[in-house]
């Protein structure tokens, strides 16, 4: 580990100063641009500090306090057998695998796209096609809403680019898979996923982040998604980095008219996470949901920021978050939601539900509704507690144990978020994991018949 | 298999029961009446072993056993059932798989091995019929989007499934419509026998009609004020608790 200082960002702008010419896609002015700007904006706001309402309840002081090299290039070397048990193994998809931030083609398998789809790195397309990227990447997420995303814009060398043409159709799922490995140790990925479906195209999209070993690490993601008219988009995004990292993600999604984005948010693992999810209904009849999961223990801690802006009229918004705390964990939930004054006939509603296993655990959880529209139909509710006494007693009085009856409790309260995915593939190997960290192993097999 | 003496209990330390004194045999049924408030309920689940509820004073024994030493799952185990007033919904967890749990325990506590799937699913099936329930329940959350009925329906498909020797039924009749209540009536007469002990808590007269029962109890200000046979539960129905709560504050002073 590298010695605490108290301003890294000299250490970083020299990082950034010393990679930039190496860095794909140089030659496109606009994604120079962007760098240029990423690094500006760095410069000048340096990492968020708690001063910052945004930051208030996450400090980041230890990523602050010392420099995680950025890693641009150097592989390790990572066999497909030492991946397998990490993936979803039983779907069926586009499989994009990246090695502490650099594609990695040996360990990926894109099938046979249909017509009109694009799956492929983001170095790889910027060389090869750069008019994909360039009139997005940088244009729905601001460059500099705070040190990380600035970092990100001034760093990124790869990520996964999706898209889609009008109309078309991906019926397997993109799976992205972010793998940490090898000598991580104070290492910072920077990953930049962009996505964009014209109008009336469909997609799912699976970004999962893990870790084969328990490094400390750094992944500074940004995912930007742009959303045509009509068109629907699934995003899976499964935070599973080792216990000793940090995760920052940011993802800014633009919906068009009719559109319909479905989230799912899970996040296992990670010494702190932070997740910050906003979305522009940015023309009429848009439709989101968030759906949330966190599962905390230990030490660590784990903030969710979302933000929904409804622009225009007749938008939609579903925000469903529950997160289930244990040692001395940490939780935050700040559900922002803006309804501009244009945005009449606007429907959002929203809930995040806490449960605490330890007198140790805390949850900060805030709505923070702006409403500047007067025909709207707005809620919002938070709770933060402990099991329910009487259902409680309604299993003991069925002859449950104490501790199993404590355990199915809590077990149901978290997997109700995991029932609302689509994908089996997906949802069934997560609710082993959450059978393995709930149930403390014992089988759910009783469930098998349902 | 029942015996209760002296029984005292409190609830957030106001004092409701005063003193129950109640001996029930195997296979028969006893019914418990008395107007709001008299304690009924309080003695259901004290017997249940719901927290919240103090013993301050007397004793219990099942089966030989001191009932108030055990925990509401070693109650279960033993053969207690408490059909409740308000079954809880319990979201994400399903009917079946509460019922495979609860029967499991209950057998694994008896030294019986566990019933395999088609097992478990036959006797399952053959139950449902029973309290006329369809067999979608079964993989739905416990109780949860259930109506009155159904929550009702649900507790005796339970206590069919479980087997108790004790039943307690706290109020099974309120918010039953006639067609549901003979339902549930039916069900409870077909698990009667000559191992098996119910107490069926009422305010009504209603219910027993369809459940007869050997003895009635009349509970008021937190004590048995006047015992008697089937016949007391239509005098009550006649008079109205007043004619025989009307000299319980003396008798208690």
């Amino acid at each position: 580990m590298t010695a605490p200082v108290s301003d890294s960002r000299p250490l970083y702008l020299d990082a950034i100063n010393a990679q930039r010419a190496a860095l794909p896609g140089q030659t496109v002015p606009a994604i120079r641009t962007l760098r240029e700007e990423g690094q500006a904006r760095f410069a000048e706001l340096g990492f968020p500090t708690a001063r910052l309402e945004d930051w208030k309840y996450t400090n980041v002081s230890a990523i602050a306090g010392q420099l995680f090299k950025p890693v641009n290039g150097a592989l390790a070397t990572v066999s497909s057998e030492q991946l397998h048990s990490h993936l979803f193994a039983d779907l069926p998809a586009h499989r994009l695998v990246f090695v502490n931030g650099r594609h990695a083609p040996a360990l990926s398998s894109v099938g046979k796209l249909p017509a009109g789809v694009i799956v492929g790195s983001l170095a790889e397309i910027l060389a090869t096609r750069p008019n994909i990227v360039e009139p997005h990447l940088g244009k729905i997420a601001p460059t500099g809403t705070n040190g990380f995303t600035a970092l990100n814009a001034a760093l990124f060398a790869d990520g996964a680019c999706v898209h889609l043409a009008r109309g078309a159709v991906a019926e397997q799922p993109i799976y992205i898979v972010y793998v940490s490995t090898g000598d991580t140790d104070s290492v910072m990925t920077t990953p930049r996923n962009l996505v964009v479906l014209e109008e009336s195209a469909q997609a799912t999209v699976i970004e999962q982040y893990l870790a084969l070993d328990d490094a400390r690490y750094l992944t500074n993601v940004v995912t930007e998604a742009a959303l045509g008219a009509n068109s629907r988009l699934e995003q899976y995004r499964l935070q599973q980095e080792s216990t000793k990292s940090y995760h920052i993600g940011t993802w800014y999604v633009r919906q068009a008219r009719d559109s319909r984005f479905i989230s799912h948010t899970v996040d296992l693992g990670g010494l702190l996470a932070r997740n910050d999810l906003h979305d522009i209904l940015g023309a009429e009849g848009a439709e989101c949901e968030f759906n949330g999961l966190y599962v905390v223990d230990g030490r660590s801690h784990v903030d969710n920021h979302t933000c929904v802006d409804h622009a225009k009229p007749r938008g939609t918004s579903r925000e469903y978050y529950k997160g289930v705390l244990d040692g001395m964990a940490r939780a935050v939930f700040n559900g922002r939601v803006v309804v501009h004054p244009d945005a009449q006939q606007t429907d959002a509603q929203q809930m995040n539900n806490n449960l605490l296993l330890s007198r140790n655990a805390e949850v900060d959880t805030k709505p923070q509704l702006e409403i500047y529209a007067d025909d709207v139909k707005c809620s919002h509710g938070a709770t933060v507690g402990q099991l329910d006494t009487d259902a409680l007693f309604y299993l003991r009085s069925r002859a449950v144990d104490e501790q199993t009856a404590r355990d199915l409790l809590t077990y149901a309260f978290a997997n109700d978020v995991l029932s609302r995915m689509k994908l089996a593939a997906i949802r069934l190997p997560l609710e082993q994991r959450l059978t393995t960290r709930l149930l403390r192993g014992r089988s759910l097999n009783e469930l098998e018949l349902i | 298999m029942l015996s209760i003496k002296n029984l005292q209990a409190s609830v957030e330390g106001k004092p409701i029961l005063k003193g129950i004194d109640l001996e029930v045999k195997a296979g028969e049924v006893h019914a418990i009446m008395g107007p709001n408030g008299s304690g009924k309920s309080t003695l259901a689940n004290v017997l249940a072993g719901r927290d919240g509820y103090e013993v301050t004073g007397g004793s219990v024994t099942y089966q030989g056993k001191d009932l108030l030493a055990l925990k509401p799952e070693e109650r279960a185990r033993e053969g207690v059932f408490l059909a409740f007033q308000y079954p809880v919904e319990v979201p994400g967890v399903s009917n079946i798989y509460l019922l495979k749990a609860a029967l499991n325990a209950i057998r694994k506590h008896r030294g019986l091995s566990e019933l395999d799937a088609m097992d478990f699913l036959t006797l399952v099936r053959e139950r449902l019929k029973l309290v006329e329930m369809k067999e979608e329940f079964l993989y739905r959350a416990v109780n949860e989007g259930f109506s009155g009925g159904e929550k009702k329906r649900n507790e005796i498909l339970q206590m069919a499934i479980l087997e108790p020797a004790l039943a307690l039924l706290d109020e099974t009749d309120s918010g039953l419509d006639i067609d549901a209540l003979k339902i549930v009536a039916n069900g409870v007469n077909a698990l009667r026998s000559p191992e098996r002990a119910m107490i069926v808590v009422t305010h009504y007269q209603r219910l027993l009609n369809y459940i007869v029962p050997d003895r009635v109890h009349v509970l008021a200000h937190g004590k048995i004020v006047k015992s008697g046979d089937k016949s007391l539960a239509l005098e009550l129905e006649k008079q109205g608790y007043a004619w025989v709560t009307e000299d319980a504050p003396r008798a208690s002073a």
